[in-house]
This record gives structure tokens, sequence and C-alpha cells, in this order.
């Protein structure tokens, strides 16, 4: 079932076109990541849907509820769909169980509401501190549970991360998760971080230029991006020149069979994720000079010579491989027919 | 700790503070309590405090509403032409309180007594309130009011329940702040003949030359006047500043004001013309049409130079008493640190009227060498705007790192070497901001200069004064004018300073 629709969803600020014409559908229960280089129209987008300030074109419509359309705008505060910001933002003149209560009637805050939204997200016990008194995870999973407290169709959630440290990150981003998925709430996840949407999200939308580019699952969004400026935008990249023909492509680094509807016959590159690329025993694969390598922990990123194609591959750190590396790909390739820049 | 040179420093701009201070409270025990409640518990006493509070109050609380609804149609809203607004809405800072006073009294008998001041002063007091409201709206983040509203609220309930809190600590040391300058206010409720405790004072002291009951009131006004102070220091403590996420410096969405625009701008305009175009139109009449326009006009270049005579070196004692105090709280820590860092708030709670008086009082008695001399005018000066070039100083002297004198004596400098060497260099943004705002508040300073100034030395604002007592509004008028001039300067720095981030 559609939860969330949008239909030509467009936007400009000060005559520049933001969003040009915006097709998305949330499936309910699902959390959406909506994944895109700072500039793209992301938050953008999250504002029109949020209704902070209207579109000028293009329909919104949650559930059976038609929110924005030609002479239609529903204003934010009669969309119930939660909201947590960058940073959390927090009340600062509120203490955490009155952060929680903000959205709720008198009558629902006197209830037990605020009891549930204290113990699901772990927070029991600190509901008389201030902000300020706890620690950042803290103030992440107290704005979620103001934004979920008062049930609303929907939650999105603005770069939630972005504010905290490396290592706390991924513990929050985990937390959240699960909470999203334990009240069931339907969510969108702004980011710009692909490992963030990877592990978060059940579909991913990849915005560019104000448009949605490809709507997929994180594991087809990887293996098989829409085009190469998404495939830079999902994670790192090998781009190979090849012939094509038949389902296989002909590159420096041996034959390997390729996905995508194609012409019988083509020249073009193909796409590889580096891991893809692997040591093979002496005598197979391709014999490849190597130029450089650094030497980075759990792997070294080295340079070697294909034919005359200079590619840097990530090796595994402990082995000290010599002037000749024997090379082959592993798994199916991505093939484009016609690609503008080079990764 | 600091170093010894330093707190010998501080301890000069201390014991200046402390003269007042123990002139009141020596005065109250010479009195002794049969004394104090004799002069003091009179139905005349009793009117000047009414006087004084009602004034207090009714401005503070009308400018406090004005300033916060003007910031925040400026800043939120989408009222045409806002970058007008927001310099309008600012200018009558450069009309000082006494001048917008003789021109409004001069216009007629309602426009005096106490309608006539809270009007006034109102119209002089809201910038004070408009400039803090509006950099306290701009630092705060938006998202706030989105997450408010994405909980249900509407935009006005958004504003009660969200922004109005995060913003009352500045509100609340503004309105303070205009509190405290209502106080001590002198030269306006002169013009408007409202009896309030700084006129009284001045009656006491130079009409019936009764020093001891000058006194006592000094001190009543003194007690009403710290806990203002004080209050205000409290508010400043609790500032917090909730920073703006980086990287989504997004424009705010300005709200649509809809049908109510006109009604809106209507109220700017008229702010603007009563506040600032009224007084200016007034003097500009009495500049070319008053019956003793012309008289005395021979004698503003000198009164213009004499202004800047007092006004330079004054500004150079200001600075230099200040620099100590300033580096003592932000290079170091301990009581003196924490000391000097109060020392302004207890400042602001000494009316300029109080501290000229004692000053009078304990050069004639102590020190009849420094009398009637320019010494003693510059260490009022000194007292009454510390505060203001340690403000100034301040800014530059928190971004010195204070490593840097350390590392100045590891490679062989002495405590002050180091400090003249490593950290005065850094300090001189500063020490200029506060020479060019110190001089030019003296300038237009009134009320020490009528008290202090030697024997037949004249200034832009005592030559203002006597001509407007002699009811002389022609002669007055361009030395007026020359004050609203010099005034423009500090407030388009200071204007453009706090309107110009974002």
């Amino acid at each position: 079932m559609t939860m969330l629709g949008l239909r030509g969803v467009q936007k400009s600020y000060a005559g520049n076109r933001v969003l040009h014409g915006v097709d998305l559908d949330v499936p309910a229960g699902n959390v959406v990541a909506l994944l895109g280089a700072s500039g793209c129209g992301k938050t953008t987008l999250l504002r029109l849907i949020a209704g902070f300030e209207p579109a000028e074109a293009g329909r919104i419509v949650l559930g059976d509820r038609v929110l924005e359309a030609p002479g239609v705008h529903v204003p934010a505060e009669r969309r119930q769909i939660g909201y947590v910001p960058q940073e959390g933002t927090l009340f600062p003149h509120l203490t955490v169980r009155d952060n929680i209560g903000f959205g709720l009637t008198r009558a629902e805050r006197r209830g037990s509401r605020v009891h549930e939204m204290l113990q699901l997200t772990g927070l029991t016990g600190l509901e008389h501190r201030y902000p300020h008194q706890i620690s950042g995870g803290q103030q992440q999973r107290t704005a979620l549970a103001r934004a979920l407290a008062p049930g609303p169709g929907l939650v999105l959630l603005d770069e939630p991360f972005a504010a905290l440290d490396q290592a706390l990150r991924r513990s929050v981003c985990a937390d959240v998760v699960a909470l999203l998925h334990a009240t069931g709430a339907t969510a969108i996840l702004v980011t710009h971080d692909p490992q963030e949407a990877f592990v978060s999200a059940d579909l991913i939308a990849v915005m560019l230029r104000g448009e949605i580019a490809q709507l997929a699952d994180p594991m087809t969004l990887y293996r098989w991006p829409a085009d190469a400026e998404i495939a830079r935008l999902t994670g790192a990249t090998i781009f190979l020149p090849a012939t094509h023909q038949d389902g296989f492509a002909e590159t420096v680094l041996g034959r390997v069979r390729v996905q995508a509807d194609l012409p019988r016959l083509g020249v073009g590159t193909i796409l590889l994720r580096p891991e893809q690329i692997v040591l093979a025993a002496p005598g197979t694969g391709v014999a490849c000079r190597r130029l450089s390598s650094v030497f980075r922990g759990d792997h070294s990123m080295t340079t070697v010579l294909a034919g005359d194609t200079e590619l840097e591959i990530p090796l595994p750190g402990w082995e000290q491989p010599g002037e000749l590396l024997h090379l082959q790909i592993r798994g199916d390739a991505m093939f484009f027919e016609d690609v503008q820049g080079r990764g | 700790m600091p170093p010894l040179w330093l707190a010998v420093a501080i301890l000069i701009p201390f014991a200046l503070v402390a003269v007042p201070i123990a002139y009141v409270a020596v005065n109250a025990i010479e009195a002794g309590p049969s004394g104090i409640l004799r002069d003091l518990i009179r139905p005349y006493t009793l009117n000047l405090l009414v006087n004084t509070l009602v004034l207090a109050v009714s401005v503070t609380i009308l400018a406090g509403v004005i300033g916060t609804a003007a910031a925040w149609c400026t800043e939120r809203c989408d009222l045409p032409g806002r970058r007008w607004w927001r310099l309008a809405t600012s200018l009558p800072l450069a009309m000082p309180a006494y001048v917008s006073s003789f021109a409004w009294s001069s216009l007629g008998p309602a426009f005096q007594e106490m309608r006539g001041a809270i009007l006034i002063l109102t119209l002089y007091s809201v910038p004070l309130v408009y400039l803090p409201i509006c950099a306290a709206l701009r630092s705060l983040d938006p998202s706030f009011e989105d997450v408010a509203r994405s909980l249900g609220h509407g935009r006005w309930r958004s504003f009660w329940r969200v922004v109005l809190p995060q913003i009352s600590p500045a509100l609340g040391g503004a309105a303070l702040l205009v509190a405290s300058h209502m106080l001590a206010e002198f030269g306006a409720l002169s013009f408007l003949r409202v009896e309030t405790f700084t006129t009284a004072i001045f009656e006491k002291y130079t009409g019936e030359f009764n020093n001891s009951a000058a006194a006592l009131l000094a001190g009543v006004l003194m007690l009403i006047c710290l806990p203002v102070a004080f209050g205000e220091a409290a508010f400043r403590k609790r500032r917090r500043f909730s920073r703006i996420p980086r990287g989504s410096a997004r424009a705010v969405s300005l709200i649509p004001l809809g049908r109510l625009k006109p009604l809106v701008v209507f109220g700017f305009v008229t702010l603007t013309l009563l506040a600032f175009f009224v007084p200016l139109a007034t003097l500009g009449f009495w500049l070319w049409d008053g019956t003793s326009t012309g008289q005395g006009i021979g004698r503003v270049v000198p009164a213009l130079l004499n202004s800047v005579g007092y006004a330079l070196p004054g500004a150079v004692v200001t600075t230099l008493l200040a620099v100590p105090l300033v580096v003592a709280t932000t290079q170091f820590r301990g009581r003196l640190a924490a000391w000097s860092d109060r020392l302004p708030y207890l400042v602001h709670g000494l009316p300029g009227i109080t501290v000229a008086l004692a000053a009078v009082a304990v050069a004639i008695t102590w020190v009849p060498a420094i009398y009637q001399t320019v010494l003693l005018v510059m260490l009022v000066y000194a007292v009454l705007y510390l505060p203001l070039a340690q403000s100034a100083v301040r800014a530059s002297a928190e971004l010195v790192p204070r490593e840097l004198e350390d590392v100045a004596r590891s490679l062989g400098k002495p405590p002050f070497m180091a400090f003249v060497l490593a950290t005065l260099p850094n300090l001189a943004p500063g020490i200029g901001a506060a020479l060019a705002l110190v001089a030019l508040q003296l300038m237009r300073e009134l009320t020490a200069m009528l008290l202090l100034a030697p024997a037949g030395v004249v200034t832009l604002s005592t030559e203002f004064w006597s001509y407007t007592s002699d009811r002389a509004y022609g002669a007055a008028a361009p030395f007026a004018a020359a004050l609203v001039l010099i005034s423009g300067v500090p407030v388009y720095i200071f204007t453009m300073k706090t309107l110009s981030s974002r």
C-alpha cells in the first residue's frame, strides 16, 4: 500500500528551479532514504512534504488525504507529519518529558503516552533532565520520541546523525532504525552518506539535480545503479573500457558477464566495485605491473598497470604483492554504452 | 594567579568604583537612623519614588512590547523594505534622550510631565530592545518553529511556546537595561519637568546646596538601581546561544502578513516619524526660525572643541583602566578575575548623578587640588564608561589564546613584557573600538559635565543645557544638531554590526 505519493512536485527559490517535478511513492511501513549530494534539493523536498513551504506545482498525497495540489496547501501544523531536524533541535527550555509531550493535547500529556515513549526510547529516568544535561545520542532519541508521540502518519528525518561523532553515529542510527521498525512508522530519512542509507533504509531514493534518479532497495542500487553518476554516489567505483558481445564484455582484465538490456554488440564501459577485483593464483587471471601501493591497515591501495590502463584497487593489506600481480574479476558487471566522465 | 602588575592595575578601577558607594554609605551613617527617617519618610520622597517607578516600569513595558513586535516583523515576516525598516527603527539611538525631550517639550505642554515623558522615553528606548531581540531571533535556529508546527502548533502558538521562551533571556536583559537607563536618566526628565530621584538630587545639590539630603536620595536611587543591574547580569548569564546547524544556511521562510500588512507598515511609519523625524523636524524649525536663532552661534565651534578635548583623554583614561580588567577576566581564573568580570554590573547600578555628586563631595573634602580640574572629570568618566570600554576590549581579548603569553615567557620574557609583546598587540582592534565608542559617548555626556565642569568651560551639552533652561530654543538648536550628528556615527557602526550578520 502506498503511504505517501508525490507527482510532479516543483519548487524554485529566487528564480532557480530546485525541484524539477519529483515523483516518489513511499510504501507504508517502509523507511526510505533520500540520498543525494548537498544542493540536490533533498532538504527542500523534505520541507515541502512537511508543509513548511508550499509547492509551486504537483500533488502530494498522504494515505487518502490530499496535502498539496493546485489550490490546496495543508499547513504544516495540520498534516500530522513528524519532523526531526538536523541536531535534533530539542527545545532547550523544556525537560525531556515536556519536549516529548509538546505535540500532545493536555489530556494526552496527562495520560500514559509520554511514559510509553520514554520506555520505548529507553529514556526512562531522564524525563526531568534538560536537553543540555543528556548525551548527544539521548538527545537524538528524545527528538525522535517527540516526533513519534502524537502518532504521525509519517516521520521525516533530516540528516539526523550529521551532528554526532563517527563512533556514536552507527549506534544511534541502529537505535533509530530499530525504533522506527518497532513502531511500524513510515519514514523518510535524508542523508548524503551511502553507508547510512544502506544500513537504515528499506528503499533508497537517489536524488540528482532536483529529480529522483532511481528508487531501489540497497542491494540493487549498489550492484545495478542506473547510471555512472548514481554509481559514484553510492560507493567507490572502477570503470573499465569494454567491448560487449552477447552478454559478455571484453576488458583488459579479461572476460566478464554483464547485466542490462543491451544491444547485441557495442563499445562502452563496465562498472565494477573495487572489491570485485581480486588476486588470482599465479598462472591464472591477467598479469599486471604494480606501480605503487599505500598501506591502509586492513588493505593496501595499490596502483597497477593493466595493459595501458592505470587502476587503483584495494588489496588485502597483509600480502606483500610482488612486481607482477595476477588479477581477475569476480561476479557480474554493469555495462554502460556511453559514459561521460569516467570515474 | 595574575601577576603582580596586573593585580595592582586592577585595584585602581575597583578603588574608583568604591568611592561613590563609600560616600553614600558614610553619609547614611553620619545621618544616623533618625536622620535618615526624618529626611526620607516624607510625602515628598514617596512622590519621587512613585514617579521614578511609574516612569521606569511604563517605559520598560511599552518599549519591550514595541521593540519585540518590531523585531519580529523585520526578522520573520514578509514586511516590504525590511532592510530600511531595520535602519529606521534603530535611528532614534542617534538622538540623545535629552535632545528629543527638548524637541518634543518645545512643541507644547501636552508633551511634558509624566505622560510626555513616558511617550518620549519609550520612543527613545525602543531600539535598546529592538536590536538585541533582532540578534536573538537571528541566532535562533528556525527549525524550532518547524518542529513546533510539525507537532500541530500554529504560527502564533509556536511564537508563544517556543520562540518567546528562548528569546526571553535577551528580552529580560534588554528590559532591565531600559529600566536602569530610566532610573538614571536626568537631562530628559529635567526638560520634561518630571520630578524623579535624579532631578531631585540635582535640585537639592545645585539649588538648595543641601549635600547630605542629596546624598541620601542618591543612596536610595542606588539601592533601586543595583538589583536591576544584577538582574541584568543574571539574564546575561542565562543567555544560551543555540547554534544554527552548519551547512544548512537556508533563508528563513517569511511569515506572510496578509491583510495585516498595511497596518504593520503604518505602525512602522508612525514609529519612525514619532521617534526620529518629528524631533528632527522640530530641531530644524528652531535652527531656522526661533526668536533666539543665531544667538551664541559663535560658541558652537569652541564648545565642540572643548567637547572633543574632554572626550578624547576621557576615552584614553577609561580604556587604560579597562584593559587590565579584561585581561584578568579572559586570561586568568580565580577570585580577582571573577570580580573583574562582575565590576561592570556594579557600575551599571551607579547612576551618573550619584557618581558625580560623590566625586564633587570627596574632592572638596579630601583632595581639593583636583576639584574643578579636568582630572576629576576624567576619573568620573572612567567610572561611568568602564563597562562600555570593557565590553569592547573583551571582544578581541576573547580571541587571544592564553598560550601566547606562555610561549613568550618560555622564550625568556618576564610577565609584564610577555603581556606587552604577546597579548597587547592582539588587543589593538578592541582597544581602538573602545576608544572610539567611549569618546563618542563622552561627547554627548551631560549629567557629570553639569556638576563637574571647571568654571568657564563650555561643551556642546552644557551650552545646550543652559540655553534650553533659558527657553532660548533657537540658540540651543545648533548645539543639539551637532550632538545628533556626532551620535549618528556610533549608532551607524553599532547598528550595522548588529544587523549585518546574514
